[in-house]
């Protein structure tokens, strides 16, 4: 089925099986193979995206159900040439190893910081009524839907604890 | 270039850029998406099919008959491969069980069939229209169940003095039975391939770590010249040992594009991956160790039980035993039972990873007995020579020092010898320490430099990033070599038309491929000084330049228009014969145990690493808390159950097989000890991917053990198995 919606600033019109997932969408239509496959089945993070600003797993959602959405994927962030502070705190923090998780933990990360400067609150969010902090135990429990089998964990936060307190 | 005698002061030695802690090369591509794995060359090929795997429903025994007429109906299907259709298939020399089940199968998901279609969508439905029928036969998935059976293996096994007799006798002994499950390797990027024939030669873009392996199984598998063989892998998402061979992605993808003449593309699907290719085998091992009342150490024996395939391997738990402890009498022995599980095979550290698991523990009870530190009673059971042959010295071997670090980093004088002291609210804290032992493995590397008109280097070798950091040490080594700065470099790794390298595997890709690139370096200087008619002894590249006496050019004059290229390879001699080369560290953690659920969480942890010459402190040190991540999950969580009556592990996705997430791990301290080692290669390095992980698990466990005063010899240490004798809350 024909749909159209917008990727990267860019408008895209598509037509396709109603079965295919937004993520493939993205990687076998569009050739935006940023966001990676990991598992197919919403446990790991890899293909995660925004959505109208919010993080999602796009292998979780199938395309049909975006006509018309606003997505961000890790290549509308920044570019080798031109990194987004986050990408550029993952290279200089070594928060990656193999790369495969990388884009999924950029695009949470992002999405991550604006959830607390939103005052969302998590599961170890103490006081509900309070603006949840930035701390690394925030953003560890934000960030555990994004595996990395590397192991990057402990640079990855420093990663983000880097650009959100440049953000501060 | 062959490596037989000590490194003496080589160019390397200069560290300009050998050593320091530069940012990966191909940092950028990763984080912006723009590094293409292998389901992504989409570039390189157009007009792809798709294919999806089917894998078979039994265990073992026989299909009887397979009915594909509703799939090759099916909307958009090219073919449907099954070894009925495949042709005569060989096997790869590294695999144990087959890549295409038929009629025989041999273990649960083996790959029946392929499914090719012009669509993923369309590929996927019409696999499940593919009817299979069996006939299943008995099969042994239980390790407990088939020990008694279990024969007995040359390989690693070792006597020393009298074991038994010296055993009986000791002042203080220990004898205990430890045991580790199954584990996957869980890397985040499925095995995937793109296979694309031109008349009888076949490229295939795929995501391996050993590419020449690859290539050569890939061609015995599909009974062709190996030289009609491409591999390309230049960018690999984790392997861990699961990539160290060929799998059916490739073999499918080869297949199923031969059928349906057209490039064809194939990734594992995630809940087919861990019961379709390999894992680590469990164990079940026993440990003795008599020692006299000064805590020395008079004998030591560990016994390791392991099941695989027919015609598959034991799982070499009891390797570090002969050469970590002094002791005058030893015993090794490992025992392997035929299961018709899954194929075990390789997963970092293989062999150490579960034997420290069970060896660290017993060395922590053995201490307890003693009334010793830990960290006391391995030191003073510290040898320099290989116990078994003590002509034999270790190249380096600072297992002491890095305890010794360890202990004073860490603030271990703190830790209550008694367990079950330490207490922060309903918190019962403990710290644990293991040593940290793995081999330095060494394997012949080729590699081709270029130097072109512009005085830029090109280095082309098969090696492979796994994410440990292959294009940046490589880089930094021909920067360092040809004097000039790393983004002068380029490095292009992972294609089988490339020389030959180590590739990536038990540790020794870094110090290996970088000491052939070293090799082809060396020769390309040579070259160029010729060329120039400088002595090759005197001249000097520095800063895009060659000197000798007054006399300097620029590289890029040097090269000329035509530029200049070396190829070598590095071959190691017999110094890893006369020396005994290992790879040493100490892991600490703390340990807090929910006093009333039995909830553990990793409070800290710090590891010391002794590895030779860190040619990258900033890669190196990733992979070190990468392994002690890893660690944490063998500690704590990893396990694949393994349903004893149908034969497969029922686990098999990312959601029941846990690993580590975020909030699983604390902030990691890494300490490199100052060290190079001359014995090891022109580069003096060794590895530390593995290193990281061994003796992690059991730091945790004794750690654990420390809070809560309850051993536990069985992994992975879940609340369940400690709940019911936790001290009674205050
Ligand atoms: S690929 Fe979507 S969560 Fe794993
Ligand atoms: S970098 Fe490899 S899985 Fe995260």
């Amino acid at each position: 089925m024909k749909l159209f919606f917008t990727v990267n600033g860019e408008r895209r019109d598509l037509e396709l099986d109603t079965r295919t997932t937004l993520l493939d969408a993205l990687r076998e239509h569009l050739h935006l193979t940023g966001s990676k496959k990991g598992c197919d089945h919403g446990q790991c993070g890899a293909c995660t995206v925004m959505v109208g600003g919010r993080r999602i797993n796009a292998c979780l959602t199938l395309a049909v159900m975006h006509q018309g959405d606003e997505i961000t994927t890790i290549e509308g962030l920044g570019s080798p040439d031109k990194l987004h502070p986050m990408q550029a705190a993952f290279v200089k923090h070594d928060g990656y190893q193999c790369g495969y998780c990388t884009p999924g933990q950029i695009c949470s990360s992002v999405a991550v910081l604006e959830e607390i400067k939103a005052g969302i609150p998590s599961h170890v969010t103490a006081d509900l009524n309070a603006r949840p902090g930035l701390t690394a135990d925030e953003i560890r429990e934000r960030m555990s839907g994004n595996i990395c089998r590397c192991g990057a964990y402990s640079n990855i936060v420093d990663a983000i604890t880097e650009v959100a307190e440049q953000q501060a | 270039m062959k490596f037989d005698t000590p490194a003496t002061t080589n160019p390397i030695d200069q560290l300009k850029v050998v050593g320091q802690p530069v940012d990966r090369i191909d940092g950028r591509l990763k984080t912006t998406g723009q590094a293409p794995y292998a389901y992504e060359h989409n570039d390189a090929v157009r007009d792809h099919a798709y294919g999806y795997v089917v894998g078979a429903a039994i265990a073992k025994g026989r299909i009887t008959g397979m009915d594909l007429r509703a799939a090759r109906a099916a909307p958009g299907v090219l073919a449907v491969v099954t070894a009925e259709n495949a042709g005569a298939l060989g096997k790869g020399r590294m695999n144990t069980a087959r890549l295409l089940a038929g009629p025989e199968v041999d273990h649960y998901h083996q790959a029946v069939a392929v499914v090719v279609a012009e669509t993923f969508e369309q590929a996927r439905d019409a696999a499940q229209m593919v009817q299979v029928s069996y006939a299943g036969a008995e099969g042994a998935f239980d390790l407990a169940a088939a020990r008694d059976l279990a024969e007995k293996v040359d390989q690693s096994a070792s006597a020393t003095g009298d074991f038994e007799g010296a055993f009986a006798t000791a002042p203080v002994q220990l004898d205990a039975t430890y045991t580790t499950p199954d584990q996957s390797h869980a890397m985040m990027e499925p095995h995937a391939s793109i296979a694309a024939w031109d008349g009888d030669r076949l490229v295939v873009w795929t995501s391996n770590q050993m590419i020449e392996w690859g290539a050569g199984d890939l061609a015995r598998t599909l009974n062709m010249p190996r030289e009609k063989v491409r591999l390309i892998s230049p960018f690999i998402g984790g392997g861990f040992g699961g990539k160290l061979f060929l799998r059916t992605d490739a073999v499918m993808a080869a297949l199923g594009s031969r059928a349906a003449r057209r490039p064809v593309k194939v990734a594992l699907q995630r809940p087919l991956m861990i019961n379709n290719t390999t894992h680590r085998p469990a164990t079940i091992q026993r440990i003795r160790i008599g020692t006299g009342r000064d805590g020395r150490i008079v004998a030591i024996g560990h016994e390791s039980w392991s099941g695989d395939q027919p015609g598959g391997g034991p799982e070499t738990a009891v390797d570090q035993t002969r050469l970590l402890y002094t002791g005058a009498n030893r015993l090794t022995q490992l025992r392997l039972a035929v299961l018709d599980l899954p194929e075990g095979n390789a997963m970092r550290a293989p062999g150490e990873a579960p034997g420290l698991m069970a060896l660290e523990i017993a060395m922590d009870e053995m201490a307890e007995k003693l009334g010793m530190d830990p960290v006391e009673f391995r030191v003073i059971n510290d040898t320099q020579v290989d116990p078994n042959d003590t002509s034999r010295p270790f190249s380096r071997r600072q297992l002491v020092e890095c305890l010794r670090t360890g202990a004073e980093q860490f603030g271990w004088s703190r830790r209550s010898a008694r367990p079950g002291q330490a207490r922060e609210g309903s918190w019962l804290l403990g710290m644990g320490v293991a040593a940290a032992f793995r081999n330095n493995l060494v394997m012949t590397s080729g590699a081709r430099v270029r130097l072109d008109g512009r005085g830029e280097v090109t280095v082309e070798t098969d090696m492979t990033d796994i994410g440990t950091g292959s294009y940046t040490i490589i880089a930094q080594t021909a920067a360092e070599m040809m004097g000039v700065t790393i983004d002068k470099v380029t490095v292009r790794l992972g294609d089988s038309s490339f020389p030959a390298s180590a590739g990536s595997g038990g540790q020794w890709g870094a110090n290996s491929s970088t000491a052939g690139v070293y090799a082809a370096c060396v020769k390309l200087r040579n070259a160029v000084a010729r060329k120039l008619g400088f002595n090759s002894a005197d001249a000097v590249f520095e800063d895009g330049q060659v000197r000798a006496g007054n006399r300097s050019v620029t590289l890029a004059e040097a090269a000329g228009g035509e530029g200049m290229v070396a190829e070598d390879a590095i071959e190691f001699g017999e110094l890893s014969k006369r020396f005994q080369q290992s790879t040493f560290g100490a892991h600490f953690v703390e340990v807090g145990v929910d006093a009333a659920t039995g909830e553990v969480r990793i409070r800290r942890m710090l590891a010391v690493c002794a590895a030779g010459r860190i040619l990258n402190p900033k890669t190196a040190r990733s992979q070190v808390i990468g392994a002690m991540t890893m660690g944490v999950g063998g500690a704590l969580m990893e396990e694949l159950a393994v349903d004893t009556r149908r034969g497969f592990f029922v686990n098999h996705d990312l959601a029941a097989y846990e690993v580590p997430v975020h909030a699983d791990i604390p902030h990691q301290e890494v300490i490199f000890l100052d060290e190079v080692d001359p014995m090891s290669s022109p580069m003096k390095a060794k590895g530390v991917g593995e290193l990281g992980l061994c003796g992690v698990a059991a730091a945790i466990a004794n750690a654990i053990y420390n809070a809560t005063g309850v051993r536990v010899r069985d992994y992975p240490i879940t609340l369940d198995k400690h709940l019911d004798r936790l001290p009674e809350l205050a």
